[in-house]
Order: C-alpha cells, then sequence, then structure tokens
C-alpha cells in the first residue's frame, strides 16, 4: 500500500533529469509526491502544508551536484528537513537537582500510558535509579490492579488510595511517600482523558499543579492520525508538557504522529514502545522515524552518497 | 483542527451562491483528509463530486446534499446487503461475538456496554473473559460484568491458552442456554503473526465448538486512528472472518474517517459506534449521524 517516496518520485523525476537547477516549476510533482507521502503516513494536514512550503523553499535554485541524481538530492533535502524538525539526537529523561524526580504521564485514552510507566520504572531500576509508580486512575475498571500487577512483574513499589480517593490527593500523598523513602524517581500514572474534556483536564492541572512534576510525558500512540496535532497542542497549551513517548511502534504504522508532536508542541520524544511487555522501551532515534515516516529504510545509505 | 465552522457556511463564504468551484472542492479535500478519511478514499469522493459537477452546475447546498450522498451509500453498501434490518442477537439460540482489534481500542469497554444492552433486551448473556495476557484484563472485565449482572467465564490461571478459555464459555454457554456470548480477547497488532495466529485458533475453536451458533466477528477501530486502520481491517478480516466495525472513542474531536475506508475497501458494515466510557455510551451505527459530524469541520 505505501511505496518507499523514492519509487512514488521516480516519474516526477524524468522532469528533473537533464536540467541543473530544481526550480520551482520542475520542483511541483515531487512536491506532491512528497505530500501525498506524509498525509499516507499520518502527518496532520497542516503540518504537511507547512513542511512542503519549507521544503520548497529550501530546494529553489539549489544546483543539481554532478554525479547525483537530482532525486536523491531532493530526497536528501526532504530528510534532512524532517530530521530538523524531528530534532537531532535522542533527549534523556530528566534528573532532578534533587530527589525525587517527578515524572507525570498524561494522553489520550488507551494509548500505553500504564505500560509505559511501568517500561519507564524498569528502565530506571536498570540503571540504578530506584523508583516508584503512584496509581491515580481512579476511574477504568482494574486500573489499579493493571499497574499493581506490572509493579510486582518489575519489583517496583505502587502507591495507592484505591478508587475512592481524590487524584490530586493520590498524587500529592504518593510524592510524600517517595521524598520519605528516599526514592530517586516517582512516576505518576493518570487515567486517559480527551483533550476537551475540561474536567479531566482540570484535574491533570492540578495534579501538576500540587505536585510541581520534572518532566511531563504525552503518551502518544504511534497510529494516531490526524488528532495528534490537536490533542498534542491542548495537552500542551493546557498542561504544557516537556516530551512525548510514543507507543506501540512495534506495529506497521507509518508514525506520522511523531512529525506532528514534534512540530506543534516543540517538544522532544524521548522513548518508544515496542511492545506489550515491560521490557519492550527505547530512545527515541530522530534518524530512524524520519526514514519511517517516509517510508524508507534504505534512505540513510542512499543520503550518505548525495 | 482550524476553527469548527459548518461546511455550508464556510463554502458559501468561499463561493457565494453561486456554482461550487475548486476552491471550494479543495476545502472539502481538506475537510476529509483531516477526518483521516485517506488520501485514496478522498480521492475517490471528489472524484465522484467533481463528475457530478461536470455534468451539473450546482449550488453550495446541493453540491454538500450531493456530497453527502455520496459518502452515506458507500457506508450503507455492505448494509443493504444484509436480509436484517437491525443489529441484534436471535433470540432463543446462540450467538456468539467475537471482539478483536488492536492494544487499546476499546474492545473490552465495548463488551462490557454490549453486555448491559444485551441483559436490558432480555437476551441471557454470558461474557468469556479470553484476554489472558494484559495486567489485569480479566479484572476489568470482571468489573464490567458486574455492572450489568452478567457472568464472566475466565481461567484463574496465569497465561492460559486464550482458545481454551472460549472453549470454556462455550460449554458454560449451551449448559445455561445463553443467548448472546461475548468474547473478550486481548489486544494485538496485526504484524504480530505469532498473535494473529492465536486469534485464528480462537475462531476455529468457535466455529468447530459451536457449529449451529450466529457468529459475528467485530473489528475494534479507536477514531483515533489513523490510515493503520485499513491495514488492520485487511489482516484482522483474514484471521477472525469479520463481519463488521464497532469505531469507538466518537465522544471525542476524532471523525473516524478511516472507517470509511474500510467500509468501502473491505465491504465491512459499522454495527456500533462507542462515544464515551459509561456503561450507556454505545449507540447503533446511522450513517446519517456519522457524515453530518465527519463534515462538521
Ligand atoms: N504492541 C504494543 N502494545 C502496547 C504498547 N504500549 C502499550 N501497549 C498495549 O496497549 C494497551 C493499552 O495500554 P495501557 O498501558 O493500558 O494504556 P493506558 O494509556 O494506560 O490506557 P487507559 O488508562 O485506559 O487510558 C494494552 O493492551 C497494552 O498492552 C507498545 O508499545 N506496543
Ligand atoms: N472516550 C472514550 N473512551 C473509551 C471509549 N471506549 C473505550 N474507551 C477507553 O479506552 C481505554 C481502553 O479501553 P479498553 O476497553 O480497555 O480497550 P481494549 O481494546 O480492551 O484494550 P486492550 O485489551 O488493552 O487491548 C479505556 O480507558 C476506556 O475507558 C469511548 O467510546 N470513548
Ligand atoms: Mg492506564
Ligand atoms: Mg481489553
Amino acid at each position: 500500500m505505501f511505496d518507499a517516496l523514492s519509487d512514488r518520485l521516480d516519474s516526477a523525476w524524468k522532469k528533473l533529469r537533464g536540467q541543473d537547477k530544481i526550480s520551482q516549476s520542475n520542483i511541483q510533482e515531487a512536491l506532491r509526491e512528497v505530500r501525498r507521502a506524509l498525509l499516507e503516513a499520518d502527518v496532520n494536514l497542516q503540518v504537511v502544508k507547512d513542511f512542503i512550503t519549507e521544503v520548497e523553499a529550501k530546494a529553489q535554485g539549489a544546483e543539481v551536484i554532478s554525479g547525483v541524481r537530482p532525486d536523491q538530492q531532493f530526497i536528501k533535502i526532504v530528510y534532512d528537513e524532517l530530521l530538523g524538525v524531528m530534532g537531532e539526537e535522542n533527549v534523556p529523561l530528566a534528573e532532578a537537582t534533587t530527589a525525587p524526580t517527578i515524572v507525570l504521564m498524561a494522553g489520550l485514552q488507551g494509548t500505553g500510558k500504564t505500560t509505559a510507566t511501568a517500561k519507564l520504572a524498569l528502565h530506571l531500576r536498570k540503571i540504578n535509579r530506584s523508583c516508584m509508580m503512584v496509581a491515580t486512575d481512579v476511574y477504568r475498571p482494574a486500573a489499579i490492579d493493571q499497574l499493581k500487577t506490572l509493579g510486582k512483574q518489575i519489583e517496583v513499589p505502587v502507591f495507592d488510595m484505591g478508587s475512592d480517593a481524590n487524584p490530586v490527593e493520590i498524587a500529592r500523598q504518593g510524592v510524600e511517600r517517595a521524598k520519605a523513602e528516599g526514592i530517586d524517581t516517582v512516576i505518576i500514572d493518570t487515567a486517559g482523558r480527551l483533550q476537551i474534556d475540561q474536567d479531566m483536564m482540570g484535574e491533570l492541572a492540578r495534579i501538576k499543579e500540587t505536585v510541581q512534576p520534572h518532566e511531563i510525558l504525552l503518551v502518544v500512540d504511534a497510529m494516531t492520525g490526524q488528532e495528534a496535532a490537536s490533542l498534542t497542542r491542548t495537552f500542551h497549551e493546557q498542561i504544557g508538557i516537556t516530551g512525548a513517548i510514543l507507543t506501540k511502534m512495534d506495529g506497521d504504522s507509518r508514525g506520522g504522529a511523531a512529525l506532528s508532536v514534534r512540530r506543534i508542541s516543540g517538544q522532544p520524544i524521548k522513548f518508544i514502545g515496542v511492545g506489550e511487555k515491560v521490557e519492550a522501551l527505547q530512545p527515541f532515534y530522530p534518524d530512524r522515524m524520519a526514514s519511517r515516516i517516509l517510508g524508507m529504510g534504505d534512505v540513510l545509505t542512499l543520503v550518505e552518497k548525495a | 483542527d482550524k476553527t469548527r465552522r459548518n461546511i455550508l457556511n464556510q463554502l458559501k463564504s468561499i463561493v457565494g451562491q453561486g456554482p461550487l468551484n475548486q476552491a471550494a472542492v479543495m476545502e472539502i479535500e481538506a475537510l476529509l483528509l483531516q477526518a483521516d478519511v485517506g488520501v485514496e478514499a478522498t480521492d475517490f469522493i471528489i472524484d465522484a463530486l467533481q463528475q457530478k459537477l461536470r455534468e451539473e452546475v450546482l449550488p453550495p447546498d446541493a453540491a454538500i446534499a450531493y456530497l453527502k450522498q455520496i459518502i452515506r451509500d458507500m457506508l450503507d453498501t455492505p448494509i443493504q446487503k444484509s436480509p436484517k434490518s437491525a443489529f441484534a442477537p436471535e433470540k432463543d439460540t446462540l450467538n456468539i461475538w467475537l471482539m478483536t482489534g488492536v492494544n487499546g481500542a476499546g474492545k473490552t469497554t465495548t463488551i462490557g456496554k454490549l453486555a448491559h444492552l444485551s441483559q436490558k433486551s432480555g437476551y441471557k448473556t454470558l461474557i468469556g473473559a479470553a484476554d489472558t495476557f494484559r495486567a489485569a484484563a480479566v479484572e476489568q472485565v470482571k468489573v464490567w460484568g458486574s455492572r450489568s449482572g452478567v457472568e464472566v467465564v475466565s481461567n484463574p490461571g496465569k497465561n492460559t491458552d486464550p482458545a481454551a478459555v472460549v472453549f470454556d464459555a462455550i460449554t458454560a454457554a449451551k449448559a445455561r442456554n445463553t443467548e448472546l456470548l461475548l468474547v473478550d480477547t486481548a489486544g494485538r497488532l496485526q504484524n504480530k503473526k505469532n498473535l494473529m495466529e492465536e486469534l485464528s485458533k480462537i475462531r476455529r475453536i468457535i466455529d468447530k465448538k459451536a457449529p449451529n451458533a450466529k457468529v459475528e466477528s467485530l473489528l475494534v477501530l479507536d477514531a483515533t486512528l489513523g490510515q493503520n486502520g485499513l491495514r488492520q481491517a485487511e489482516v484482522f478480516s483474514q484471521a477472525a472472518q469479520l463481519s463488521g466495525v464497532v469505531l469507538t472513542k466518537l465522544d471525542g474531536t476524532a471523525k473516524g474517517g478511516v472507517a470509511l475506508a474500510v467500509v468501502k475497501q473491505l465491504g465491512l458494515p459499522i454495527r456500533f459506534i462507542g462515544a464515551g466510557e459509561g456503561i450507556e455510551d454505545l449507540r447503533p451505527f446511522s450513517s446519517y449521524e456519522f457524515v453530518e459530524a465527519l463534515l462538521s469541520g
């Protein structure tokens, strides 16, 4: 269904061949193909439009280097631009100067917050940072059970106050407990919420006010479509995120949501989730993501030549 | 996600009362793309509209009415093929509804809502908890069962074979003259060969153990999903012999446009929509409502 961008650009190049400059008129067809490829990868339409405008400006008048096919050179321009948006290298998790580091997880329903909470705790435990997880999802049936089960699996304590307590209060007391116990990092799992749900967004804002987290991670499903832009905008405006985790990257989605998240929040994607198991967390690498969105595993070798 | 304006007003402000022009068609195209309808299905719809506009000069409201008709027809085609008008379990016989889908789509919640609806409508209902993998998945579905007083068949062992749970659930359903057995399955991404094979096995057990049952195999799609939804429908269709789709999380601002592409490409009807996390937040699918929401910008 998805062809690599290089294949789809093939016909567009015929117009470029034999010309020594990439110009506004000879590039239009290629830009249209890039637009299509990005839309099929689920990059938000508005984000695509801005991106295309920038690529067009960059490509204008670029000399075609002798020995390099113009299509390869154009792909390099697209790829470099994408990489620029993605951020150059992976950014690690925040670490407070005085413990505990407080991490708040946020996102829509079912994106993978609870799983990512456990994955992150395991990751930190492995590098000898002690952890505590706080269960503030009092709404979803068995959400607390889920976190406790995961906590047992990875041998990380879970603070909970049952499902009748107030999430803000649970978060506050959880952090107090972690301080008292000299824990290095507290990760607060929260209930899934729609960005248009004002009560639930208000609750999240109050949790933030109360615990003053060092890191607020927006958990986004890599399969998300156009909505990625609007949800990122609202979470960022109302809560202020410091980074994101892109989950379910073990699937075969192209993950264009990553571009929307980056572009709209300006915050780095810090980790990706690559499976259901607690070990399945990896640092985010912008270059791999750029290749994936373009549908080109081989983009790196291609680009090296250009 | 620009300011949400009624599409008709939006178009009128572009073209006035005059005939729909290319700028207006581009607006419609943007609207469809932003609703996750996808490039291919959007091209199909826009081509159909353009075709009509070439034959006939249409003012905006007539053009929009035609556009809505095109999309409604796409959505209704698979339903018109089936003889029943309403989608419901058959009385006095065993119906089995298998819920499938990727991780976190809303399968278990939909089971909870369906159990409630079924119980309220007087069907003898049972739930099979065949997600034996995810942490606290059984506890979750049990909470849902208790909310409507529907029993849950589960296996307390860890990582037991989900097909075995389905087997037990069918045995229990037969013993109790159950009319609707709802089967919850673990979320799985369609590119995981072994997990899709596990799902095929569940489906085979159902066909073998309950050959006379009325089976509905439903794919749960999250409305926030992008184009991967198409791939999901293709692969799940193979593994579980899908007969329909449930579209969840329509209470958000996502339009679920990929479902339109799924209906068009695979001929699967949308049966229910989920519009909230509460037990009552499930509605039968209406192409009229879906199209109005899709084009509400
Ligand atoms: N394949 C895969 N599945 C994942 C990944 N992350 C989470 N999941 C699965 O996605 C589903 C939802 O994960 P949860 O952690 O419960 O999501 P959540 O955001 O906490 O959900 P709510 O609390 O209901 O909003 C579960 O089936 C997880 O196993 C991932 O990286 N890959
Ligand atoms: N807003 C909203 N949330 C929903 C809807 N349906 C389900 N959810 C939420 O989505 C999250 C995931 O729902 P589940 O029913 O656990 O999804 P699932 O497909 O069973 O997930 P796994 O078994 O982990 O694959 C939960 O937080 C639900 O409350 C809906 O229609 N609207
Ligand atoms: Mg959760
Ligand atoms: Mg489930």
